[in-house]
């Protein structure tokens, strides 16, 4: 779901093997059949390593950028005790962003290199973090849907074919549970606050609920290689799936409050046991995904420019590194 | 028992030196060289953050008006905060922004280190618990001093001119005043001008190993602390800090 | 540009247990490696000892070499099922 625009068709498609090719490739899928857990340096199909490395900085940039949004707010927090958990939450973000560049760097590429595409605008992140976030009860609503949305899909991937992968999210599951209770707890007591409160939170609903459902990737009608995700076990369930899941969770938490979900098509379904819902705008979705979505541009300028003031203090970094190499070998 | 009115204002200087040093890095979301360094200065925030929460809620308590840390956090105005000097100023680049946490932090290391053995049982409870983070932030930055001083040029010289821009502000930790001989001779806080030697040790070593030179002594800033006179710059941090707050007065929760 | 070296990470998270892999990070030296280790992955107290190790120091088997190196370990008379003893015999 952090990795919405994922194509391995291209990857793929691929003119016959040789038997030897053939063979491995049937051992290889034997083994996720297993559900042995493929570690760094063995053997994988190309198309394999590839999707992986897409998928899984895909998911790191979304956790980078995503600090943004929320950075946005830190300053203005209402309470001390806010700014305190949103300042733990950041931090959980930068960490969860730096476990999975890291997991990903097992599959043979540089960081460096994937930043450089983050920045340079080649790489895609969540298309959530590029809506802005404009009163506080953005924050709320953040916590709530986007980290519950994303928790959905993170628990399924502690089961990832890929070791390196699976155990990052085990360790970001982990982690990651206070994250979707804070959002609620934001959105509850400006639900029960005063009327111009509610008003802020119902207005944030309004904006942020069918960006939430976005996050779950195109219907599975528009995305004919989940078949080949699936049978490599990067992927456990299908978008659909998992936007259905999300809806039916989500909903009641939202009555509960007494808020109003955005979607006049909206209603239980007794014989599907489902709610029912409206159609995604699909074309804001892909407006949002190729670049032209509220603060696409200002959130890489933002990384960008943090990046490129940073080049002197890394460079001192590593300088300093070598001559203290150089004294000790003197 | 030192009086109710004097701890109170007191308590605000060490809350209040904590809160705004505190809002000042998180300011740096976003903004940092590498996102390690990101997420060790969101870290360093957040450390004080917690160390301003406890000791705003002792200073409301102490005070006895009904006032919580929230109360003393985000309606007093630029008049009424007792902050240093030097935690208010921006962050600047990021020689700037580590010379200042390490000038105050090594500051804080002799400050708690001193206020733990406090006659006031709960700011000793609260200065030894401060003072295990606050040891990290010296660490922290000291290391960060040593690497850009002795690493490229560039960042010699910006370090070496963040050092000189800073140096005026670190007179006023160590002047004492009225409060701080009353709260000494209370046996509640320690005289700040003893608390120079240990600065002076930890500073040094630090800026010998970073190749820096020791700024001469000059004229000192001062106005924070006792509220004389704060920078344009606290009025600025308040009014991004409290918006919500003045926005929605009637909101008694959030 | 040129980026800062990668670490690999070994945390003890109690006295009596050993240290465990948990990942790897970028620094430019141990001190900062250390810091950071433990920023990343003792926020929830889950440390008491960390090892940074760069990660050129590592020197790791091939899985190639999996078969010839791992398997002839493998003596069945090494483990105690292979035993048949008597159940009348106790204390074994």
């Amino acid at each position: 779901m952090y990795s919405q625009g994922l194509d391995i068709g291209a990857d793929a498609g691929r003119a016959a093997a040789s038997a030897e090719e053939l063979a491995r490739e049937e051992a290889f899928q034997r083994k996720i059949d297993q559900e042995i857990k493929i570690e760094p340096q063995d053997w994988m199909p190309e198309a394999y390593r590839r999707t992986l490395i897409r998928q899984i900085s895909q998911h790191a940039h979304s956790e980078v950028v995503g600090m943004l949004p929320e950075g946005n707010w830190v300053t203005r927090a209402p309470s001390l005790r806010r700014k305190a958990i949103l300042l733990a939450k950041i931090q959980d973000e930068a960490g969860h962003g730096l476990y999975l560049y890291a997991a990903c760097e097992t599959l043979g590429v540089d960081r460096a290199e994937l930043i450089d595409q983050l920045l340079s605008g080649k790489a895609k992140y969540s298309s959530i973090f590029n809506y802005p976030t404009l009163t506080w009860a953005d924050i709320g609503m953040i916590g709530w849907l986007v980290d519950g949305a994303a928790i959905m899909n993170q628990v399924a991937l502690q089961r990832c074919s890929y070791g390196p992968y699976a155990r990052a999210m085990v360790r970001i599951c982990k982690e990651e549970s206070f994250h979707q209770r804070q959002g609620y707890e934001i959105v509850m007591t400006l639900a029960r606050g005063t009327r111009e409160q509610r008003r802020m939170v119902q207005d944030a609903l309004n904006r942020w609920w069918w960006p939430a459902l976005m996050m779950f990737g195109p219907p599975d009608r528009d995305s004919v290689h989940t078949a080949q995700s699936m049978k490599w076990k990067i992927k456990r369930f299908t978008n659909d799936d998992l936007r259905q899941k999300f809806v039916d969770v989500t909903v009641p938490q939202a009555h509960y409050l007494g808020l109003e979900i955005p979607d006049p098509e909206l209603r239980w379904n007794p014989e599907r046991g489902h709610y029912d819902f409206g159609e995604v705008p699909w074309d804001e979705f892909w407006r949002v995904i190729r670049g032209d979505g509220p603060c696409n541009r200002q959130r890489l300028e933002q990384r960008r420019r943090a990046f490129a003031e940073g080049a002197w203090v890394r460079e001192a970094a590593l300088a300093h590194a070598a001559k203290r190499r150089a004294r000790r070998a003197a | 028992m030192a009086a109710g009115a004097e701890l109170f204002s007191y308590l605000l200087r060490l809350g209040d030196d904590a809160l705004i040093l505190g809002q000042r890095l998180s300011e740096l979301v976003g903004r940092a060289p590498e996102i390690e360094e990101e997420m060790a200065l969101i870290n360093i925030s957040l450390d004080l953050i917690g160390q301003a929460r406890l000791l705003l809620s002792y200073a409301g308590e102490v005070e006895g008006a009904g006032r919580d840390e929230d109360d003393l956090a985000y309606l007093r105005d630029v008049l009424d905060f007792r902050n240093h000097l030097l935690v208010e100023l921006p962050n600047g680049d990021f020689a700037h922004t580590i010379c200042r946490l390490f000038l105050v932090s090594a500051f804080k290391e002799q400050q708690y280190e001193a206020l733990a053995r406090s006659r006031d049982e709960r700011l000793a409870a609260i200065a030894a618990k401060a003072l295990k983070e606050v040891r990290y932030h010296v660490r922290h930055s000291g290391a960060w001093m040593v690497r850009l001083g002795d690493g490229t040029e560039e960042s010699h010289a910006r370090a070496q001119r963040a050092l000189d821009a800073l140096w005026m502000y670190t007179g006023e930790l160590f002047t004492p005043d009225a409060l701080d001989r009353a709260m000494a001779e209370a046996g509640v806080g320690p005289d700040v001008a003893a608390l120079k030697p240990g600065w002076d040790e930890r500073v040094n070593a630090v800026l010998r190993e970073a190749t820096l030179r020791r700024p001469e002594d000059g004229w000192m800033q001062s106005g924070g602390k006792d509220g004389r006179m704060h920078t344009e710059h606290l009025g600025h941090i308040l009014a991004e800090m409290q918006f919500l707050r003045r926005a929605y007065p009637d909101a008694t929760a959030w | 540009m040129k980026d800062w070296p990668v670490w690999e990470v070994f945390i003890r998270p109690r006295n009596g247990l050993d240290h465990r892999h948990v990942g790897s990070l970028h620094a430019p030296d141990g001190e900062m490696a250390l810091e950071l280790a433990r920023d990343l992955y003792c926020r929830r107290g889950e440390g008491q000892s960390i090892w940074v190790v760069p990660a050129a120091a590592i020197v790791a088997s091939a899985p190639e070499d999996r078969d010839s190196f791992f398997e002839p370990l493998e003596k069945e008379y090494r483990h105690a099922q292979h035993y048949r003893i008597p159940p009348e015999v106790k204390g074994m």
